[in-house]
């Protein structure tokens, strides 16, 4: 039997989903572009058709910590936010991953303030970068309603218990109609079953978490956080797997297209990817030996992934959407310089920073960037970053 | 707890042993220690009643001494002591 398929727009797409998760508490604080996935959960709640907990915040802050509370008694939990929310709840972010409470959230990508802007980049998700929690980025529709599926499998899976972010891009994709195949139930009850926490907050047998920690434990106390990261990775892979083969959708840590036997690769996090490839083809049909590389899973970042990727490069060009200011150029690059370094016959890694605050990246645009980035490879003039299309 | 390895830690740090921060002893910071003057002393409780830290114990006497495993040397006993017997002395070592 044919899988339902419906025009949906993607937010509600995503709210649909955490309610086939069977979630049990949502806590969130509205902000655009995220509003319409929350808004959409509110309705469900109120309309009785997910029985869930759906505490309206007021703050993000506050979002943050129910859901910290939430997830540490063993309720099923989900928050979204964009841009200043992600500010703002900050400080609750780190904590979620520290104590491991494997929090999901829908993280609508936004460009942060100053000056006010709403549209999509991914400087708000660079400012918690480092703040323990699995990162995925998702390109389109169909992968942002996979992905909470993925994502609550595998931060409850008892090896890893790690908040997850999905990354979705804000308007240029959570405000999207799109196609989208809605899996039923049944199959998500067997992907993802029955939430059991171990050493969960409850009164008969009384823990505390979040303790004191003096100099002489804080530093296992981060090599812990730091293995169950990194271990996270292999969990996150099994997840993929399983979700092929129940769907037939397939997704790695790193994907490529056309990029075999391509001497030079553009690099790109989420929806960005799909003009990418447009901008690959034409190029290919130029002569260009050119592929592209999309970084799916951002934390824990795959080391051996990429290398593959990149094997038998000329160049990597990379595609940043956010500035790490004063420092060495976009974060992705910096990432991708730095797991190349010594590595045998590394390429040579360019970096362009565009796209920020929605300003369009076209096909045209990509294609300047990639052969842009060749000359400059050719050159040695790999230092820096240029910032694609500014007005000098 | 320099013995403890990063392996042996709770999944999140949790502490699953309830009391356990009696033996989590918190006072190596402290660079001054209240020495009381039991002549003086009135027994009025003041210091343990002020002291942050819960650090204060009575004695069998009925004097009020400062635990040295928690107390932090803050000196609020010492300040609020109303009749002044309690001063503060420098950590050696
Ligand atoms: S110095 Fe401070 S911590 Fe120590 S006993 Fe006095 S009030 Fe308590
Ligand atoms: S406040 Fe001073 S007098 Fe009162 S019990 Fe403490 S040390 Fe003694």
């Amino acid at each position: 039997m044919p899988k339902e398929r419906r025009g949906i727009e993607v937010s509600l797409a995503v709210a649909e989903a955490v309610g086939q998760a069977d979630c049990d508490v949502i806590a969130a604080y509205p902000i655009t572009p995220q509003t319409h996935i929350v808004e959409h959960l509110a309705e469900m709640v109120a309309d009785g058709h997910l029985d869930a907990e759906f505490v309206p915040v007021e703050s993000e802050h506050s979002a943050m910590s129910v859901c910290c509370g939430a997830a540490a008694v063993g309720a099923r939990t989900f928050t979204s936010t964009s841009s200043q929310g992600l500010a703002l709840m900050a400080e609750i972010f780190f904590i979620a991953s520290a104590m491991r409470l494997p929090v999901v959230m829908a993280l609508a990508n936004r460009s942060l303030s100053a000056p006010l802007s709403i549209w999509n980049d991914h400087t708000d998700t660079m400012m918690v970068r480092d703040g323990g929690w699995i990162h995925v980025f998702v390109e389109n529709g169909q992968e942002a309603y996979d992905h909470v599926f993925w994502a609550f499998r595998v931060a409850e899976d008892p090896a890893v218990r790690l908040p997850v972010a999905i990354n979705i891009d804000g308007f240029i994709l959570t405000h999207m109609i799109e196609p989208i195949e809605f899996e039923d139930d049944e199959l998500i009850k067997r992907y993802i079953p029955e939430y059991k926490l171990e050493n969960a907050l409850h009164p008969e047998k009384p823990v505390s978490m979040g303790c004191f920690g003096m100099p002489e434990i804080y530093t296992e106390t981060q090599m812990a956080r730091e293995k169950a990261l990194v271990g996270s990775y292999v969990t996150c892979l099994k997840a993929w797997e399983e979700w092929a083969a129940l769907t037939g959708r397939r997704y790695h840590p790193v994907e490529t297209y056309r990029a075999e036997d391509a001497e030079y690769c553009i690099v790109t996090m989420g929806s960005l990817g799909e003009t990418a490839m447009v901008a690959v083809d034409e190029l290919r049909e130029q002569g260009e030996k050119v592929g592209a590389i999309k970084i799916r899973l951002w934390r824990p970042f795959p080391f051996e992934d990429l290398y593959r990727a990149a094997e038998g490069k000329a160049a990597l060009i990379v595609l940043d959407r956010a500035i790490s200011f004063g420092g060495p150029g976009g974060p992705v690059a910096l990432e991708v310089r730095s797991a190349m370094y010594r590595r045998p016959q590394a390429p040579a890694v360019v970096n362009y920073v565009a796209g920020l605050a929605s300003r369009d990246v076209r096909v045209e645009d990509f294609k300047a960037i990639i052969l842009g980035g060749k000359a400059k490879a050719a050159a040695g003039d790999t230092a820096g970053f240029t910032l694609y299309g500014v007005r000098e | 707890m320099e013995e403890i390895r990063w392996q042996d830690l709770e999944i999140g740090a949790t502490v699953s042993d309830p009391g356990s921060s009696r033996e989590y002893k918190t006072g190596s910071w402290r660079s001054l220690r209240p020495v009381v003057d039991k002549e003086q002393c009135i027994r009025c409780g003041v210091c343990w009643l002020f002291c942050p830290d819960a650090a204060i114990e009575r004695s069998v006497e009925g004097h009020f001494q400062a635990d040295l495993e928690y107390c932090k040397g803050c000196g609020i006993c010492a300040r609020e002591c109303p009749v002044g017997c309690i001063s503060m002395e420098i950590e050696e070592g």
